[in-house]
């Protein structure tokens, strides 16, 4: 077993681990912490496929940028183990088995799927940041400016919708 | 890697999503899972780029493998703007309910 | 084709102009103009007939082909009118018997509104039209229409006091033993088209089609038919419609039920006689029927003390005698007796409605009597009718009897016996009637013996025409035997084949001797019997159940009616309420209790919404990924 694979392994049993820990805990900060885990167990299948720029934006966007955000909303909810909602718990029963399911189709719909397909690991120039910032700046300039627009109007709808009347 | 890898990890993650939104009822949890969603399906388009990076097609056009990456980017932006929005809302909602109990969310059957 | 046959398309469609010119303008007519137009329509049918009649004898008979009726890939069913000796023979009886019987309704209905008035006339034109177009279609479905339209008319003129629900009720009890007849009619017609693939006479009875039959389909097609036959000429087991058919005014009861409808089904038989002289079985069938009709119908006419009853059972009797004639395969004899039995029992039903009103609506001949000094043309006319009935030598009904018994004869002498017998009963019969009507006493009460009186010359006149025709109709068929050449068998003799029994000359003398010495002898028992009538107290033993007409109204009620009701009842109360029903009120329950337990799913949570959403897409993967092969 060579040591890609084995990365590979680590990376996804913390991956589907912390994203599990996440909708089981019952304090919502845990759950924040614990999908910051993912997110960093995906940055790291960034890097092992060599796709770095996204591997560094994930972690200052996500990690850093968005969980921040959610982590100042549950603190100031002063949410805890003790506020959360109590659940029902035979409509949790069904959308486990029914996502349970979902996920057996896929998976067996997989398992049938056509001849191996290999993914280029560790190297590769297509996620280097300069290939990429070619790209964006010539083939996506226009998208990008239009996302920065986006950005505005989230900007002012936040404002707006966080104002107090 | 086999590209099945990526994809069997990539659905697990997004099932473990929709799980989420489906058993949980803290409107801060059921967006941090479609976040959780949103990021499987950035691993699903990285691990293609990646696949495409080694086809002949990609020797000829260098952009070939980049495009995926520059999509997840954008996925990213989205999704800034996106909890952005969305956490200025569940704020808005805590505000008027003192909850965050999405099951009190029910005006939609009158 | 000669200038006349240009015209036959005139002869039905002039009753049906009247119909329609009456019953439209019901409203705006006075009696005279009603009855103006009622009457010279059929007048005028009369007139062309007479010519086509005229034209027929001089040896042409025609099939006019009009339209089209039915034009189906496999079939062609043409609007055809067949004229021939048979067809043409029968539009002098139904027009000239016709025309009179509306002359004599211009008086009789008289004290109706002129609204009614306008509408009986414009049912006997109605009647007068479908009966022409039954006698002169070319094919078995044209003879259908008219045989549909005669039963409809029927009903309309039956149930025409419909206010009375007795009258409505036998009006109802005619259309459905009608209906009853007409279902072996269609079916004969429909197995005809099944086999031949058509249904007109020339290519049924050609020799072609007839070798396409097999024994059976024969078999089966005449008896279909001749249950057709039963029903409309009212034999066992369909006869109880006609006596109650007396209901209607008693010119109907004459026009309908004596001269021409219920010879319909005579006329089929006699029309299809090719078909019918192959099958023996039912030959032996409609002789056993018409047998016991007139036995039957004649033992009940004997105690019956209604005038019009007394002469309802007499017609059932002789259509009896006609079927025994077509049964013993004596086909001219049947449609002769048909010619004669119109003159004299129209005769006899327009005398009984004279009476009648005169009587000012009493039916009853127990409290009539003497009748014979106050209405003189009536009681002589009247007494002319039952001399030909009874078959007194030299009057019509003689000549028409004799050859039906000696047809009889010539096959059993076993039938012929029987058929002599109802022969005398009749003569017994219809002498009682005579003799209680108008001879003896007046039994009435004062008021009604203040208001007799003899009726006026519409009605006058054409009884002394029928009666006239009574004595000399027989004088068309005079029998070889007694010096003539019977000329109607002659004239119908390329359409209905004649009997095949001969007998020797002799035989004949001796069985016409026999016959009229037991006619006469039945008329004096007749005589002797009820010279000094009292109305007598009521019957007992035999002559009870003569009197209720041997209970068949109540054996049909208890053996058909009420099973049928009880199933009717069962069906209403169990199987439409709780079946039928419960499937219905089912189905909404069901509908409704489902949309109850859908109603959750519309519960305004989002969660809840998603979760149908996993499950939606869940699905959709199945069957794309698992059953998309």
């Amino acid at each position: 077993m060579s040591i890609t694979t084995l990365a590979f392994i680590l990376l996804s049993v913390m991956a589907i681990g912390s994203a599990v820990m996440m909708i089981i805990s019952k304090s919502p900060v845990h759950s924040v912490l614990w999908l910051i885990v993912v997110f960093f167990a995906i940055s790291g299948h960034y890097v092992l496929l060599n796709a770095q720029f996204l591997a560094i934006v994930n972690i200052i966007v996500y990690a850093g940028a968005i969980m921040v955000l959610f982590l100042f909303v549950v603190m100031l909810m002063n949410l805890n183990a003790e506020t959360e909602p109590i659940k029902n718990y035979r409509l949790q029963l069904i959308g486990i088995v029914s996502g349970g399911s979902l996920l057996l189709v896929l998976l067996s719909a997989l398992m049938r799927a056509g001849q191996q397909q290999l993914v280029e690991m560790k190297v590769g120039d297509a996620g280097l940041i300069n290939v990429l910032g070619k790209t964006l700046f010539t083939n996506y300039v226009l998208p990008f400016e239009i996302s920065s627009v986006l950005f505005l109007s989230a900007m002012i709808g936040a404002v707006v919708i966080g104002k107090k009347d | 890697m086999d590209i099945k890898a990526y994809i069997a990890l990539a659905l697990t993650l997004f099932t473990i999503g929709v799980i989420g939104v489906l058993v949980r009822r803290n409107a801060i949890i059921i967006f941090m899972c479609v976040e959780l969603m949103l990021n499987a399906v950035n691993l699903l388009l990285v691990g293609f780029s990646k696949m495409h990076a080694i086809s002949p097609a990609a020797k000829a056009l260098p952009t070939y493998a980049s495009d995926a990456q520059i999509f997840v980017f954008f996925i990213m932006v989205v999704a800034a703007a996106e909890v952005s929005v969305g956490l200025a809302i569940i704020v808005m909602m805590y505000r008027n309910t003192h909850s965050v109990d999405v099951n009190f969310l029910n005006r939609l059957k009158n | 084709m000669t200038n006349i046959f240009k015209l036959i398309w005139l002869i039905p469609i002039l009753p049906l102009i009247g119909f329609m010119l009456n019953g439209l303008g019901r409203k705006a007519f006075s009696k005279g103009v009603s009855g103006f137009i009622g009457t010279g329509v059929v007048l005028a049918s009369f007139v062309i007939s007479l010519f086509v009649f005229l034209d027929v004898k001089n040896g042409n008979a025609h099939t006019v082909h009009y339209f089209d009726f039915l034009h189906l890939t496999a079939y062609k069913i043409g609007f055809d009118f067949k004229i021939d000796q048979l067809s043409s023979l029968f539009l002098l009886i139904i027009t000239g018997v016709g025309f009179l019987i509306h002359l004599y309704s211009t008086a009789y209905m008289h004290e109706e509104d002129s609204k009614d008035f306008a509408k009986y006339f414009s049912y006997l034109n109605l009647f007068v039209f479908s009966m022409l177009l039954l006698v002169m279609g070319g094919n078995f479905v044209i003879m259908f229409i008219g045989w549909e339209g005669v039963g409809l008319c029927s009903y309309l003129l039956i149930g025409y006091w419909f206010k009375n629900n007795d009258y409505t009720n036998a009006a109802k009890k005619a259309f459905i033993m009608n209906r009853i007849g007409d279902l072996g009619f269609l079916l004969a017609v429909f197995w005809l088209l099944a086999k031949l693939g058509t249904v007109s006479y020339d290519e049924v009875f050609s020799a072609a089609s007839l070798a396409k039959l097999s024994a059976t389909d024969i078999t089966g097609i005449t008896l279909l038919l001749f249950v057709g036959a039963t029903g409309k000429s009212a034999q066992i087991p369909l006869y109880t419609w006609l006596p109650d058919a007396m209901a209607g005014p008693t010119p109907v009861s004459a026009l309908i039920h004596a001269a021409t409808m219920v010879t319909a089904g005579i006329y089929m038989i006699a029309r299809s006689n090719v078909l019918f002289s192959m099958a023996e079985h039912t030959q032996t069938i409609i002789t056993i029927v018409g047998l016991a009709t007139a036995l039957f119908a004649a033992s009940i006419a004997i105690k019956q003390n209604d005038i019009k009853k007394v002469l309802a059972y007499s017609t059932v009797s002789q259509l009896g005698f006609m079927f025994i004639a077509l049964g013993t395969g004596n086909y001219v004899a049947a449609v002769f007796h048909v010619l004669t039995h119109a003159f004299f029992k129209a005769l006899m039903f327009l005398g009984s409605g004279s009476v009648i009103h005169a009587m000012g609506g009493e039916q009853d001949i127990r409290r009539m009597g003497g009748l014979h000094k106050h209405m003189k043309i009536t009681s002589i006319t009247f007494f002319i009718g039952c001399l030909a009935i009874a078959g007194i030598p030299g009057l019509s009904g003689f000549f028409s009897k004799d050859e039906i018994l000696a047809g009889a004869y010539g096959h059993s002498k076993l039938i012929y016996s029987l058929t002599l017998f109802a022969a005398l009963l009749t003569a017994f019969y219809m002498f009682r009637l005579y003799i209680i009507t108008f001879t003896g006493k007046f039994r009435g009460t004062t008021v009604q013996e203040h208001h007799l009186h003899e009726s006026p010359w519409a009605m006058t006149v054409p009884l002394i025409i029928l009666a006239i025709l009574s004595v000399i109709g027989g004088y068309v068929g005079v029998p070889e035997s007694l010096g003539g050449h019977h000329e109607l068998a002659a004239f119908l003799g390329p359409v209905v084949k004649s009997a095949q029994h001969h007998l020797n000359h002799n035989t004949e003398y001796i069985l016409m001797a026999l016959s009229t010495g037991l006619v006469l002898l039945s008329i004096l028992f007749a005589w002797t019997r009820f010279k000094n009538y009292k109305v007598e107290a009521e019957s007992t033993g035999f002559g009870r159940i003569l009197q209720n007409k041997w209970y068949v109204d109540e054996i049909y009620n208890a053996v058909i009616l009420n099973p049928l009701k009880g199933l009717s009842n069962f069906f209403s109360n169990v199987i439409e309420k709780k079946g039928i029903d419960g499937v219905v009120n089912g189905a909404g329950k069901a509908v409704n209790y489902g949309s109850r337990q859908l109603r959750w799913l519309q519960s305004g949570q989002v969660g809840a919404y998603i979760l149908l959403m996993v499950i939606g897409i869940l699905c959709l993967f199945i069957v794309q990924l698992f059953f998309n092969n």
